[in-house]
């Protein structure tokens, strides 16, 4: 085991992932020499040779079709977009192309090896441009597998898995704890199970579901509601799409209540999903209506920062409303 | 280079129109070629099967739009006037480099060997096609002719080309991706990130345009303002050329170059074909609406089967007798071919939900599972088993150029 923060597990899993295989490339803007602005693909250059590890043009829909292309042809590419805020120029070809690619050739043809990093999410002072969580927009779109992970541990074997997964994966990396979030990671190469969530405390009374860098104020909350005799079962999603949803409707079943937080906002987020299936399938079990506690529906406000995001506070007062409705 | 490398002095602007790119041209459309001209080095038995692949795509093309007009097929697009370009360059590469093409070169797909079969299968959307009836006609793909399945989203293939091709380089294949769109498609942003990216990272691709004058109603007058799409290539830094479309010759012989520097050199080059889109964009389109028979008269003129056909003529190589037979037979290959086709079944239900992901996860088995209980309800709304053409009969939507 090592202690390691979460940009150090990343790295560390790129290394593990391009050494156990030569056909996994990384690349995007700034991530050669210099190892990327966040340093997630520092010494990969040095390791690997530039043919491997290397610069692009800044160009995000170049990357990714690019990327597409390299997959398409049987190389494993990991292709990182700087920030998950500018993934946009992209859009076409993670929605259009890598997430349709087997679909539309009727798997003549795959981008199965493509992984896109990118870091996403506020709490660094970041404004508008460099805060957003677009998991939802890439939710709606069938074909692809969408990963966050919530500290060193998981993201290493997540992103291991999703690097080796077959099918295009964007592997959305939690910027505001990439070095605040620090802890013992096995040395050697392992694998999380992808589509699958993790049920991290038990509780009695309600469900708390969340993923990312908001887990850590899920936890918070747990530990405040549990002060006031509150029990809570804590599940990270860990992965958007496919999403495991007998997790959920297990846990929901045994608590009567559901709260869902993330930081992007309300509508249209992806909690919505989760709360419509969840009543469907939980219907006669459910004691209150499924809380959701998300940003607002403004753009990434910069002075606003403290108000915006979801919080434990915010997250102990919907659980204690949900309790006592 | 350095861009600061070399200063002067004094405020002199270049002009956007200084640079004008020639078009080269080897064959005369009277079949006879110009004194001096850069002759490929082309071969009677290779010669013979570009010109087979261009009479059957042709064949392909009329008998394709009649079935449309018949309401037995719900879309189509002609190649028509452009198969010197579309069975031109295919034919000078290695049959294993791959193609990723835009969506009217099936010139170079019929060059490949895809068989009438294997188009028709696709163009019906019936069990046998290869796309699982999951897309619109003309959207072909073929893995073992290396040609990559047709998206009908413009430009997109482009910068693919640049990884596929950077793939190919660095797994030491020795081969190339010649990548092929229209002028239209070369305004999107696709394609100038293909472009540097390719020049940046010195890969083995072969950007091919078809200069063909419209995009859907378009013409390259609004298109772009400068020189066509040949000088864009010197912004980036790699070779280009442009060439007459309609002349098989100079296709061939410049894609021939092209991909020695590709292959040799490690170097992406640019071709731009001028030629002329004789057919309507699709099916959907009418021309009539923004360009004049007079105009087209005179393109249908320069056609590249007649100039082909005369110069096989003269090299002693085909007769009028041949050619007149090998239209008769290919025709009725055509029609035999989509009569079988069109009576092949649907795909089955199954295949609405794989290849989603490489297994379907639970949820959408949950949802197909869903789907068969209503079906199975309502059999005569759903009918299952039936022929393919059913489903998209009389579709009239169209899609981008």
């Amino acid at each position: 085991m090592m202690k390691i923060n979460l940009l150090q597990a990343v790295n560390n899993a790129i290394d593990i992932a391009m050494a156990a295989n030569d056909k996994v490339l990384c690349f995007g803007e700034d991530v050669g020499g210099f190892g990327g602005v966040f340093r997630a693909t520092t010494h990969l250059q040095e390791k690997y040779g530039n043919e491997r590890c290397f610069n692009t043009p800044l160009v995000e829909q170049g990357i990714i079709g690019f990327a597409n292309g390299l997959a398409a042809q049987g190389q494993i590419p990991v292709a990182e977009i700087q920030f998950a805020d500018y993934i946009f120029p992209a859009f076409d070809q993670i929605v259009n192309e890598a997430a349709k690619f087997r679909y539309r050739s009727g798997n003549l043809f795959n981008v199965g090896g493509l992984t896109i990093r990118t870091p996403y999410g506020g709490g660094i002072a970041g404004g508008h441009y460099h805060s957003q969580s677009p998991e939802a927009y890439f939710a709606h779109t069938p074909g692809l597998v969408i990963v966050i992970p919530r500290n060193p541990y998981q993201a290493k074997g997540l992103l291991l898995a999703s690097i080796r997964d077959p099918n295009p994966v964007i592997f959305f990396e939690p910027k505001r704890i990439y070095r605040a979030s620090v802890g013992e990671v096995p040395k050697g190469d392992y694998e999380l199970p992808l589509s699958a969530c993790e049920v991290l405390r038990e509780g009695s009374d309600i469900s708390l579901l969340a993923w990312g860098a908001q887990m850590e104020y899920l936890e918070k909350a747990a530990d405040l509601a549990e002060k006031e005799g509150i029990s809570c079962e804590i599940i990270d999603l860990r992965t958007i799409l496919p999403w495991d949803r007998a997790t959920i409707v297990n846990s929901v079943k045994k608590t009567g209540r559901l709260l869902i937080s993330h930081e992007a906002p309300l509508t249209g987020g992806f909690a919505a999903e989760i709360a419509a299936s969840i009543q469907e399938q939980c219907f006669l079990s459910l004691e209150a209506p499924i809380a959701r506690v998300t940003g607002l529906d403004t753009p990434y406000p910069l002075a606003f920062e403290k108000a915006y995001i979801p919080d434990q506070f915010k997250i102990f007062e919907a659980i204690k409303h949900s309790v006592n409705y | 280079m350095s861009a600061l490398q070399h200063t002067v002095h004094t405020l002199e602007f270049i002009r956007g129109n200084e640079l004008a790119i020639p078009t080269c041209r080897i064959l005369k459309q009277d079949g006879t070629v110009y004194p001096g001209a850069a002759l490929p080095d082309l071969d009677r038995q290779k010669a013979l099967r570009i010109y087979d692949a261009m009479v059957r795509t042709r064949a392909l093309d009329e008998r394709m739009l009649a079935a449309q007009r018949q309401g037995r097929v719900s879309f189509y697009m002609q190649s028509t006037g452009e198969e010197a370009s579309t069975v031109g360059f295919a034919a000078a590469l290695n049959d294993a480099d791959m193609i990723m093409a835009q969506y009217r070169e099936q010139g170079a797909l019929m060059y490949r060997g895809f068989s009438i079969d294997e188009f028709m299968n696709q163009l019906f959307a019936n069990d046998l096609d290869y796309g699982m009836g999951r897309q619109m006609p003309v959207h072909y793909g073929s893995a073992k002719l290396h040609f990559m399945t047709i998206s009908s989203p413009l430009a997109t293939q482009i910068p693919q080309a640049t990884g596929y091709a950077y793939g190919q380089k660095i797994s030491k294949s020795g081969l190339c991706t010649v990548t092929v769109f229209g002028e239209g498609a070369a305004s999107e942003g696709d394609f100038h990130a293909a472009l540097n990216m390719a020049s940046v990272l010195k890969v083995p691709v072969i950007f091919f345009c078809r200069n063909n004058g419209y995009a859907i109603s378009t013409p390259s007058s609004e298109q772009f303002a400068a020189d066509g799409i040949a000088p864009r290539a010197l912004g980036y830094g790699m070779h280009t050329i442009r060439i007459d479309g309609n002349d098989i010759l100079a296709v061939y012989g410049a894609t021939l170059q092209a991909r020695r520097i590709a292959v040799e050199k490690n170097q992406p080059v640019l071709i731009e074909s001028m030629s002329y889109r004789l057919a309507a964009h699709s099916s959907s389109d009418d021309p009539s609406g923004y360009r004049s028979k007079k105009e087209e008269e005179k393109w249908r003129s320069k056609d590249p089967l007649q100039r082909m056909k005369k110069w096989l003529l003269l090299q002693g190589w085909w007769s009028e007798d041949q050619d007149k037979k090998c239209f008769e037979v290919v025709r009725k290959k055509m029609l035999t071919a989509m009569k079988v086709a069109e009576q092949r079944p649907a795909p089955t239900l199954d295949k609405l939900i794989s290849d989603v992901y490489d297994l379907p996860p639970p949820l959408l088995q949950e949802q197909l599972r869903q789907l068969q209980a209503h079906i199975a309800q309502y059999p005569q709304t759903y009918p299952q088993n039936t022929k393919a053409t059913d489903a998209g009969k009389n579709n009239t939507v169209g899609i981008r150029s």
